[in-house]
């Protein structure tokens, strides 16, 4: 079995796989190209199941495909524990199931290199706010740095094949793919110091300064030394509790998104989306143009979330909407092989006697983010939990400061919103990070208006109405705070 | 009742919006599906007849139907995919619909494929009369339906192997 995706309306994925490789997979070979994660050439030749729940051994799949789950561990040339989403595949890998609770390897005979690295502003995390951010602190001439985890820079850009709504200022009309690589395009031509494929695993105070350890695979850790920390992390999709929730085919929208859009490998023949909010719309679509079979999509609110016309876009191709219908179970041995879905009363309890099923390989739940904040929480930053945010966020003010001196934030980790805020804030914070080291004070002051005032206009719709709530709320929080 | 809460738009929903029957009937036109405020201008910035009303980011476009010349440009720009072009003049009987199309493979000129509505039911035939690509990969197909269906049709699906009209 070959599930990649050859033909697609909006990607080139011929020109975009590398060379044929192999690697073995429980001993036996398995064809991959060179760019793709070992899940993604799994996935693609056929592998459904990932590992085994601990007590039970359930069968378990990938869910996230950016790293942040942990439900897609393998262990991979001995060592246990490798997140398989975000580890690219090697000629010659060998890659095995785990022990769900696995042992360290007793002798380690891998090499590790130890890079330590001095900067002024560590940036953590390279999607739409962090590279927007990096940009900026690069031209107001702030010495600083970039880490991301995914082997590539661009976050959640690099799989979003359509075209942003916004304003011009903020790429608007512009695939997502597209503006990541307008974005990477510069930070190569400024010569931008990255780090990608390597994670921070934590991060400490130390003396006025910050200590980040980070780790490259199992090849190189970095022990970085910085004045300053940008914390751009992004979010994580949420799960949603229903029986067998947990069954391998049921996965993020958002990861699934990842799948064929960055690697090019189709996630199903037939699939249920649940959550008519943007990225539920905006994914169904996408994978209809990656020719799977969108049999319907489920919303439990009495509306869809998202925008009328991305909602219209699915309908007008023959997707059903049904609203005030949500998933009652997953059906399905190793893998799905259905869901049951079931009508809501007005107080979002199932209707008994409304269940009937679908026959689907894959139900792809889009039903929320929430903010990857560990790092911020690690260091000490003060939190609150702002439902209209995803959930918990450092408190912060407009200005993105946190309680913490020198630490900023940026992005999807201060509130779930979009890619097109995500780079306004980048920009504010990086500007703010000059102030506070008084580096090109006057020009960084301006950009700060400029973007303050694109924000503004960004988040002039109706639709931004819960997000400045919740935006008001934790700014009043951070004045208490400053007011002692 | 509408159905936009399950995103079926309805010409009921659009009818302050729509061009005048004088208008149709002149040729050429766009229309407009974008009635909520989110905020997105790429619409406004594109027509060079300065067609395409848009006080502020966040209001909903409106066509000043005396200044749309129907070039089209404004099709394939929007993010939305919620821009059409209609054409009452194309024949006695037909009319023509623009629609943006992101799939692959594209259908062939001449080729009769299968006419959806906005809630993506069969209403009826069409032929691909064009198919105009861009660069940034959104094409924009255009197909003649009798004239009735001009503003019912929204979308089409091309035949199954087989499969008859
Ligand atoms: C389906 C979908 C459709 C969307 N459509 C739109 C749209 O049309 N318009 C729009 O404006 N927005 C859209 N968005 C929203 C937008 O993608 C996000 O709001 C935006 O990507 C947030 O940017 P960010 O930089 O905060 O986070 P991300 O893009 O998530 O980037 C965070 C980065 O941090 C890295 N990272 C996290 N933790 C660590 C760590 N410990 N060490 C190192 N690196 C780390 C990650 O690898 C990642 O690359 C959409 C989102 C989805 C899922
Ligand atoms: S068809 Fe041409 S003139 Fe008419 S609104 Fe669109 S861009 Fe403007
Ligand atoms: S470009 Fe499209 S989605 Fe954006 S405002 Fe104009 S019509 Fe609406
Ligand atoms: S961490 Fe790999 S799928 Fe989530």
């Amino acid at each position: 079995m070959d599930s990649r995706i050859w033909q697609h309306p909006i990607i080139d994925f011929g020109e975009r796989k590398g060379r044929e490789i192999y690697f073995n997979f429980n001993g036996k070979p398995i064809k991959a190209y060179e760019g793709e994660t070992i899940a993604a050439a799994l996935y693609a030749s056929g592998v459904r199941v990932f590992g085994r729940s601990i007590r039970f051994q359930r069968p378990r799949g990938w869910f996230c495909a950016i790293g942040k789950c942990s439900s897609c561990l393998m262990k991979v040339d001995g060592i246990p524990n490798v997140r398989t989403c975000i580890t690219l595949v090697k000629d010659g890998m060998n890659v095995e199931y785990q022990d769900p609770r696995p042992n360290l390897p007793e002798k380690t005979e891998f090499e590790c290199e130890h890079v330590k690295v001095e900067t002024d502003i560590a940036v953590i995390g390279g999607g739409p706010a962090g590279l927007s951010a990096i940009l900026s602190l690069n031209e107001l001439g702030v010495d600083s740095l970039i880490i991301d985890e995914n082997p590539w820079l661009g976050g959640q850009l690099i799989k979003q094949t359509h075209k942003f709504f916004g304003s011009k200022a903020s790429y608007a009309g512009i695939r997502g793919i597209k503006i990541a690589e307008i974005l990477l395009g510069e930070l190569r031509k400024e010569n931008v110091k990255s780090l990608e494929n390597s994670s921070v695993i934590a991060c400490y105070r130390e003396g006025k300064g910050f200590k980040i350890t980070a780790v490259k695979g199992h090849s190189t850790l970095y022990e970085i030394d910085a004045k300053g920390l940008l914390v751009a992390t992004g979010a994580m999709e949420n799960m949603l509790a229903f029986p067998n929730n947990d069954l391998p085919g049921v996965c993020g929208a958002g990861g699934v998104q990842t799948l064929m859009n960055v690697y090019g490998v189709k996630p199903g023949e037939n699939a249920l989306m649940v959550g008519a909010g943007n990225v539920g719309l905006i994914v169904a679509y996408q994978l209809a143009q990656a020719g799977v079979n969108v049999k319907m999509i489920v919303e439990a609110a009495p509306k869809i979330g998202g925008y009328l016309v991305h909602a219209a876009k699915v309908r007008r191709m023959g997707i059903p909407i049904l609203t005030r219908h949500s998933i009652k179970a997953a059906i399905g041995k190793d893998h799905v092989e259905g869901a049951v879905i079931t009508k809501l009363d007005e107080n979002w309890n199932p209707i008994e006697g409304t269940e009937f099923e679908v026959e689907v390989d894959l139900i792809c739940l889009a039903v929320g983010l929430t903010p990857s904040t560990e790092i911020l929480m690690q260091i000490g930053c003060e939190h609150a939990y702002v439902p209209e945010l995803g959930g918990h966020v450092a408190i912060h003010d407009k200005f993105l400061k946190t309680t913490l001196d020198n630490v900023y934030l940026a992005g999807d980790v201060s509130g779930i919103e979009e890619a097109s805020t995500a780079m306004m804030e980048g920009k504010i914070a990086a500007a703010t990070a000059a102030i506070d080291m008084g580096v090109n004070v006057e020009k960084a002051e301006n950009l700060r208006k400029k973007s303050l005032h694109e924000l503004e206009l960004l988040r002039s719709s109706p639709f931004s109405k819960r997000v400045i709530t919740g935006k008001e709320k934790v700014y009043s929080l951070m004045e208490e705070i400053s007011c002692g | 009742m509408g159905r936009l809460h399950e995103g079926v738009i309805s010409v009921e929903d659009l009818k302050d919006i729509l061009p005048p029957k004088e208008r149709l009937e002149k040729g050429p036109v766009a229309i407009i599906e974008c009635i909520e405020s989110i905020p997105c201008d790429p619409c406004s910035l594109v027509c060079k007849q300065g067609a395409i009303i848009k006080p502020s980011i966040s209001t909903p476009p409106r066509v000043d139907y005396d200044k749309c010349i129907g070039c089209g440009a404004c099709v394939p720009i929007c993010p939305g995919l919620a821009i059409f072009m209609v054409d009452y003049t194309y024949s006695e009987d037909k009319g023509l619909v623009y629609l943006p199309y992101e799939f692959t493979p594209l259908p062939e000129k001449g080729e009769e494929v299968i006419a959806l509505n906005r809630e993506g039911k069969e209403v009826g035939m069409a032929e691909v009369v064009k198919v105009i690509t861009y660069p940034d990969k959104t094409s924009v197909v255009c197909i003649a339906v009798d004239k009735d269906l001009v503003m019912e049709v929204r979308f089409f699906r091309r035949k199954e192997n087989g499969e008859k009209g």
